[in-house]
């Protein structure tokens, strides 16, 4: 598994700590082109330093990663990135085409005033046209949403990093931007990875969940990775994974609940894990 | 003394461009200080260029660099001690404070010039020689073609930082540039209308152009519009009332402006969002 070959993503003992602190190690990953991958784990685990290593705003302290087989380069126009929804302030001077439009050329000098044929596509393939024009700040945080997605995807990425897509947004709103995220990178062969503390809503989309919890890790299908033994070795402490009829629920101290939908389609059968010996001692001392 | 003979004089002519180039300055940078939540970085700045004009008095008879100075050191000051949102304020704070101490304690050597203080204070641009003039234009001018370059991605950064970040847009230094940039315009406009008095052009414009539009550049031209009618208006005003000081009718211009744009702004911008 040194060779990244064709992968779209891969990670090599890749190690991050704060200080001392470990926030993952020895994390050994291949994302597929085409591939989606979810990162699951509790608060703090590292999900978003994740993708900001993949940005190439934050250096692994050991191993390597590479996209498309070379190091990430900040700003690259191969990588859509959505971040952690903010809310946008009611009087933000900016409408919903401009937000798009930044997500073409934000990153280049001059005035703001051209607008471009990608940034028209963009907000059409979100079906955001009726209020793009619009002040971004007035619009549902499903609207915004929307149109962030948009500005993600403007660049047309081969790789769509998302941050929590579906946090504050109501089940109808959650629904569609998966869908529209789902058929976007089907339609492209976009890779996509997406951080969520919530599987469920995701379930039918993913094809594989790499969990991070306690500087550990465990990557796979859902099927093998939510179970009650991956999750309470990679705790430390006793989890509970249930099944109700179609649902995961997971149960235990620090790691929250999650709800986690058993259907969808897999792809490889086994797990693979970055965890040696006795899992607790090397947590919560 | 007659608004037309005025006109024709030369100081008024020098007085009513240096406002309008500042003024430009001023509206350009002023939708990002309220974006970008940088209001009491502004009144910390130009409080200290007062401190800086003070020293400039003593040192060198000059006030507008020693206001330059002044507000460039703090604007580095700001840069190191405040990086972060929510320490900035308190950094400001400190800094402001300790600053004024200093500013008053140096006047308290300039003697025989009681105006000084009032004048750094609450501006007099007529009271500004040639020279210093000169230096107010290109202050201007700098200022106006930074902002030119930089507005795209400024932009950017001072709406969704995290977003611009990923995509290579480089925040922070982009942050250092709008504090200098904030600091030559705080200078400029602290001539025209005192170093007390600066938020009337660097706050005030682009507050009111936001209640009207969300189009960025809208904005921007607006806010701009803003500042020349309230230092120029408030200047031309005066040359009718000489016994008042100009800052007097350009801050209520200025808020006449912000009001009205609070009345009409959401009618107007629910309109935009059909």
């Amino acid at each position: 598994m040194n060779d990244p070959g064709g992968a779209a993503v891969a990670l090599r003992a890749a190690t991050l700590r704060y200080g001392r602190q470990p926030i993952w190690e020895n994390l050994d990953l291949d994302v597929a082109p085409g591939e989606r991958l979810a990162v699951l784990g509790p608060n703090g685990a590292g999900k978003t330093t994740l993708l900001k290593v993949l940005l190439g705003l934050i250096q692994l302290t050991a191993g390597t990663v590479t996209i498309d087989g070379r190091p990430p380069t900040r700003g690259s126009a191969r990588i859509g990135y959505l971040a952690q929804q903010r809310v946008f302030d009611s009087d933000l001077p900016i409408r919903g085409r401009d937000l798009v439009q930044l997500g073409v050329d934000g990153h280049r000098l001059g005035l703001p005033w051209k607008r471009s044929r990608q940034a028209d596509a963009a907000i059409e393939a979100v079906d955001a046209e009726s209020y793009a024009a619009a002040p971004v700040g007035l619009l549902s945080g499903g609207q915004q949403q929307r149109l962030r997605i948009a500005q993600a995807l403007a660049g047309r990425p081969r790789l769509l990093l998302l941050d929590e897509p579906l946090l504050s947004l109501d089940p109808a709103s959650q629904q569609s931007v998966t869908s529209l995220v789902d058929g976007y990178c089907r339609a492209h062969g976009t890779t996509m990875v997406l951080v969520t503390h919530e599987i469920t809503p995701v379930t039918g989309i993913i094809d594989r969940v790499l969990y991070v919890a306690g500087g550990r890790w465990a990557a796979g299908s859902p099927d093998k990775v939510m179970t009650t033994e991956t999750l309470s070795s990679l705790y430390g402490s006793r989890i509970d994974v249930i099944r109700i009829r179609d649902h995961v629920v997971v149960v235990g101290e620090g790691a929250g609940t999650h709800h986690a939908s058993g259907g969808g389609h897999h792809r490889g059968g086994h797990v693979s894990a970055g965890y040696q010996g006795d899992p607790a001692r090397r947590e919560r001392s | 003394m007659g608004l037309g003979f005025l006109l024709e004089q030369p100081f008024a002519q020098h007085a009513l461009l240096a406002a309008a180039l500042v003024s430009i300055a001023a509206g350009l940078i002023s939708p990002f200080v309220v974006t970008r939540g940088m209001s009491f970085a502004v009144h910390g700045t130009s409080e200290l260029a007062f401190t800086g004009a003070a020293a400039g008095l003593l040192v060198a008879n000059n006030a507008v660099v020693g206001a330059l100075v002044g507000s460039l050191v703090v604007a580095a000051l700001i840069a190191t001690l405040g990086a972060r949102p929510r320490e900035r304020d308190s950094a400001i704070g400190a800094i402001l404070a300790f600053g004024m101490g200093m500013g008053i304690l140096l006047l308290g050597f300039y003697q025989g010039y009681a105006t000084a203080a009032t004048n750094i204070l609450f501006g007099n641009i007529f009271g500004v020689s040639g020279g210093q003039l000169l230096v107010l234009l290109a202050l201007g001018l700098i200022v106006v073609v930074v902002m030119g370059i930089w507005y795209r991605p400024m932009l950017f950064a001072s709406i969704d930082p995290e977003t611009a970040e990923a995509r290579g847009v480089p925040v922070g230094r982009l942050g250092l540039l709008f504090l200098l940039v904030l600091a030559l315009t705080v200078t400029g406009a602290a001539q025209v209308v005192g170093t007390l008095l600066v938020l009337s052009l660097a706050i005030t414009p682009g507050a009111a152009a936001q209640r009207l539009t969300a189009s960025p550049l809208a904005v921007a031209g607006l806010s701009v519009f803003f500042a020349i009618a309230a230092a120029d208006g408030g200047l031309l005003v005066s040359f009718e009332f000489t016994t008042v000081k100009a800052s007097v009718f350009i801050t209520s211009i200025s808020f006449a402006i912000y009001v009205a744009a609070r009345a009409a702004g959401p009618a107007l911008r629910r309109r935009q969002q059909r």
